[in-house]
């Protein structure tokens, strides 16, 4: 039977792959422009089918709590919000990550700071990839550009979390989020059984168990030394996640005199943008970051080679920039243009951008 | 093949559901599609408008600075994107909710009464499908079967006995389009 192309929103999208994926646990709390990942798992009903668990939790802190308790016990769970609401699990992100849960967290931004708006917006990159929570700690960070991404980065952020031993996060925006566009779901898994769940996670919580010792799940440590030491190997686990899971797409970038860097939404409206100053004859490529951390430095600063100035288009006031100014140190002039509090540019805005920034 | 449209008017007029309409019979057809809403206070008794975008091929920006096609059913909208017709390009209005009609001469202008002949008719839930009926006879975007198709598969089975009169709209529609 040929794969079942369906039509839904990015939220939508999360809900189902959520569902499909064999995930054990959500827990949420609504808001907008994301309230369709619950509202979506209320009416699909998993509890009776895969025997996923469902909660819509008193607060975002109660979710990323749950969140917690269920990754301790080596569950899949995950929890979704916007930006107000993923500042409120902050402090419950750096325990996941100070206690090497493996978890999903997304964020489908709106316009800050505060309350804010309700509309796209990029402004929790800083949040997302420089800490958001205290403490030295880093985030698997995806990027979704398509409601068929917001599908597949659940399983592989579920993946790279196991793998590692560390939460990770789907940080997309209300765009994103709110669109429709074809999407092939993933096949429906079985969730794990708990045999299965003992012998993918060792570490976990899962009752006591003869002839071994006890596992202990947290992130509090009172003696320094041995703080430092368990910092030192979170050190080395990034580190290794840096050299391994670095993803990123190229576009029209084997000519390009102009380098447009951007991520999610504004990766789609930069590459109509593009098509649009080509049609010009400036030769312009696109570099999209599909893992905000790691983020592809190495590719950046090889493009950096090639190309006389780099453009960024955030939704934001100049965010990942820093990251790119970093990542080709200096040798290129790198620019930024962005929209922000929830107003997202159209793509003649970005052409327009590129002129009077790069090209002048 | 590729169409940019947008569908403007008041929030309650059916724009978002036209427009998912329209998407889910490109769908049909196997095309690539994107439906982008203005979400947020827009559909609270504001204004509405989603973007609708049907290709053979990838479609890069969901979010467009111009439009192929506007279907425009009332004035703030009009105000708001007449001037963002590409040259060359199409603007359907309705005539209920135009007090000012559109000026442009480098664009083709076309006028449909839906929301009259709808209440005429007492047909006033099909509104939408009457204008997608004007949109079909300008710009076979999509075939009325696969428009069919996409209502059978997205109406829930009891709505199914609705489908001949959504038909008999987009009939309507083709009919009564005229250019100004």
């Amino acid at each position: 039977m040929a794969e079942e192309v369906l039509l839904m929103k990015g939220n939508e999208a999360i809900a189902h792959a959520a569902i499909r994926f064999g995930v054990d646990g959500y827990f949420g709390y609504p808001i907008t422009p994301q309230s369709e990942v619950l509202e979506t798992l209320a009416e699909q009903k998993p509890w009776e089918t895969t025997g996923m668990v469902v909660v819509q939790a008193e607060s975002e802190v109660a979710a990323i709590n749950m969140v917690y308790g269920g990754a301790g016990t080596g569950k899949m769970v995950m929890t979704s919000s916007s930006s107000p609401g993923v500042s409120l699990k902050q402090e419950g992100i750096s325990y996941l990550a100070g206690a090497e849960l493996p978890c999903l967290i997304v964020n489908v931004m709106r316009g800050g700071p505060g309350l804010g708006t309700i509309q796209p917006s990029q402004a929790d990159y800083f949040q997302t990839v420089k800490g958001g929570g205290h403490g030295d700690y880093k985030l698997i960070a995806l990027a979704p550009a398509s409601v068929q991404e917001m599908a597949d980065f659940v399983g592989l952020a579920f993946d790279l979390a196991f793998k590692y031993r560390n939460p990770a996060i789907i940080l997309a925006d209300g765009v994103i989020g709110q669109m429709m566009e074809k999407v092939v779901l993933p096949e429906q898994r079985k969730r794990l059984t708990d045999e299965e769940v003992i012998a993918r996670c060792p570490w976990a919580a899962h009752g006591k168990q003869e002839g071994r010792k006890i596992n202990v799940i947290t992130s509090l440590e009172l003696d320094p030394s041995i703080m430092e030491k368990r910092n030192i190997h979170l050190q080395q686990k990034y580190a290794e996640i840096e050299a391994n899971e670095v993803r990123y797409e190229e576009i029209d970038c084997e000519d390009a005199e102009y380098l447009i860097v951007a991520f999610g939404s504004c990766a789609r409206i930069a590459q109509k943008a593009m098509e649009l100053a080509r049609a010009e004859g400036i030769k312009v490529g696109l570099l999209r970051p599909i893992t905000l951390w790691p983020f592809p430095s190495k590719a950046i600063a090889e493009r950096a080679k090639q190309v006389k100035g780099i453009l960024t288009v955030e939704l934001n006031a100049g965010q990942m920039v820093e990251d790119v100014q970093l990542a080709v140190e200096c040798s290129i002039p790198v620019e930024h243009f962005g929209r922000l509090g929830g107003i997202v540019p159209d793509p003649d805005e970005v052409v327009a951008a590129l002129k009077e920034k790069l090209i002048k | 093949m590729k169409q940019e449209i947008i569908i403007a008017g008041f929030g309650g007029q059916g724009v978002l559901s036209m427009g998912k309409i329209l998407a889910y019979s490109g769908l049909m057809e196997n095309k690539e599609v994107t439906w982008m809403p203005a979400y947020g206070p827009e559909q609270r008794g504001g204004t509405a408008n989603v973007t609708v975008i049907v290709s053979d091929e990838r479609i890069s920006s969901p979010i467009l600075s111009q439009y192929d096609t506007a279907i425009i059913l009332n004035q703030p909208s009009l105000e708001k994107f007449e001037n963002k017709v590409k040259p060359g390009g199409i603007l359907i209005y309705d005539g209920y909710g135009i007090i000012e009609p559109p000026t442009r001469k480098d664009i083709k202008v076309y006028r449909i009464d839906a929301m009259d002949e709808a209440t005429e008719r007492g047909m006033a839930k099909t509104f939408n499908m009457i204008v997608l009926g004007g949109l079909l006879k300008l710009r076979p975007v999509v075939e009325i079967e696969s428009v069919l198709k996409a209502l059978r598969k997205t109406l829930p089975e009891r709505h199914h006995k609705l489908i001949p009169m959504n038909e008999e709209a987009i009939r309507i529609g083709m009919e009564i389009i005229k250019e100004v």
